[in-house]
């Protein structure tokens, strides 16, 4: 069934009301994070506008990069350069904070 | 005939240039990534000078200049969506839309670039090399990251031309469209850049 799917998108493409849909989405989310930091919740502002952009590649990443409807491969791939930039940030933070 | 034995040997692998194009995304999420952390260390330790740059740069612009590149981002997705459904006269249309939006980035860029050149604050200015160590990296970071992004949105703008001519003369079509394919993987991963750039640079509280 999952590979019927993958085959009818593969030939017909995301369908233009999921694109449109998904842009209404992000638009929401840029406002949501303009409207964050005008409030300004403090140290919170920063992350919860990072979070925001987060959320925001993995609907640009997942839809409009068509992430969804790739192998296993490329997902792989995409979670570990991810999680391979997570970690670099991370060990360079430990060594600004306890150096 | 030879004409048809030759169309069945040519090398064709379509995946494979798509994995190679993702690859090549891989390496530049981690040269702007490198780009974002010197920033966020850099903010960590000069927290109030990047807020006091930050009110330098018009959020109205920046916010202008997210739309421009996320509606840009749904339209390109729509061309590859109206190649693969024969559409052609759609498939330029979105092409051309995605073009002219970036066209009204750069022209943003232009607006906001001149303005601080005017006056008379741009990398090696006097001005410039007058300010305080935090401004100075604020202000640096400022004009090389969005500058590089700049950069990086002429030559998409390229490559999405090469496709909408190719588009145009049927070279990319519903059963060959990888080079639009891998352009359109070009152009998100401007916006997702973008997407970052825009709360880190704009938005400081």
């Amino acid at each position: 069934m999952s590979n019927k799917n993958a085959h009818a998108v593969e030939h017909s493409g995301t369908d233009y009301m999921l694109l449109g849909k998904i842009l209404v989405l992000l638009m929401f989310f840029t406002f949501a994070t303009i409207t964050i930091t005008e409030l300004d919740f403090g140290t919170l502002t920063l992350t919860v506008a990072l979070l925001i952009a987060g959320v925001k590649s993995y609907f640009v990443i997942a839809y409009f990069m068509h992430l969804k409807h790739e192998g296993l491969l490329l997902k792989i791939l995409v979670i570990s350069v991810f999680i391979l930039y997570i970690l670099i940030v991370l060990i360079t933070l430990i060594d600004y904070y306890y150096r | 005939m030879s004409e048809h034995i030759a169309h069945h040997d040519e090398h064709r692998d379509d995946a494979g240039s798509k994995l190679g194009m993702w690859l090549f995304i891989f390496t530049e999420l981690l040269l702007f990534g490198g780009l974002f952390l010197v920033y966020s260390v850099y903010r960590l330790q000069y927290h109030q000078n990047f807020h006091e740059g930050s009110l330098e740069l018009s959020v109205t612009i920046g916010a202008i200049n997210t739309i421009a590149l996320l509606f840009s981002s749904m339209t390109i997705a729509m061309a590859l969506t109206a190649v693969q459904r024969q559409n052609k006269k759609l498939a330029l249309i979105m092409i051309g839309l995605t073009l002219l939006m970036a066209a009204v980035f750069l022209f943003n860029k232009y607006i906001e670039w001149g303005a601080k050149f005017h006056h008379g604050l741009y990398p090696g200015s006097e001005l410039m090399d007058g300010l305080d160590r935090g401004h100075l990296l604020f202000f640096s970071l400022y004009f090389f990251m969005t500058g590089l992004h700049a950069f990086h949105i002429i030559v998409g703008m390229i490559l999405l031309t090469v496709c909408f001519v190719k588009v145009k003369s049927n070279k990319i079509n519903n059963d060959r469209f990888v080079l639009l394919e891998n352009g359109a993987l070009y152009w998100h991963l401007v916006d997702l850049i973008w997407i970052f750039l825009f709360p880190l640079l704009y938005l400081i509280s």
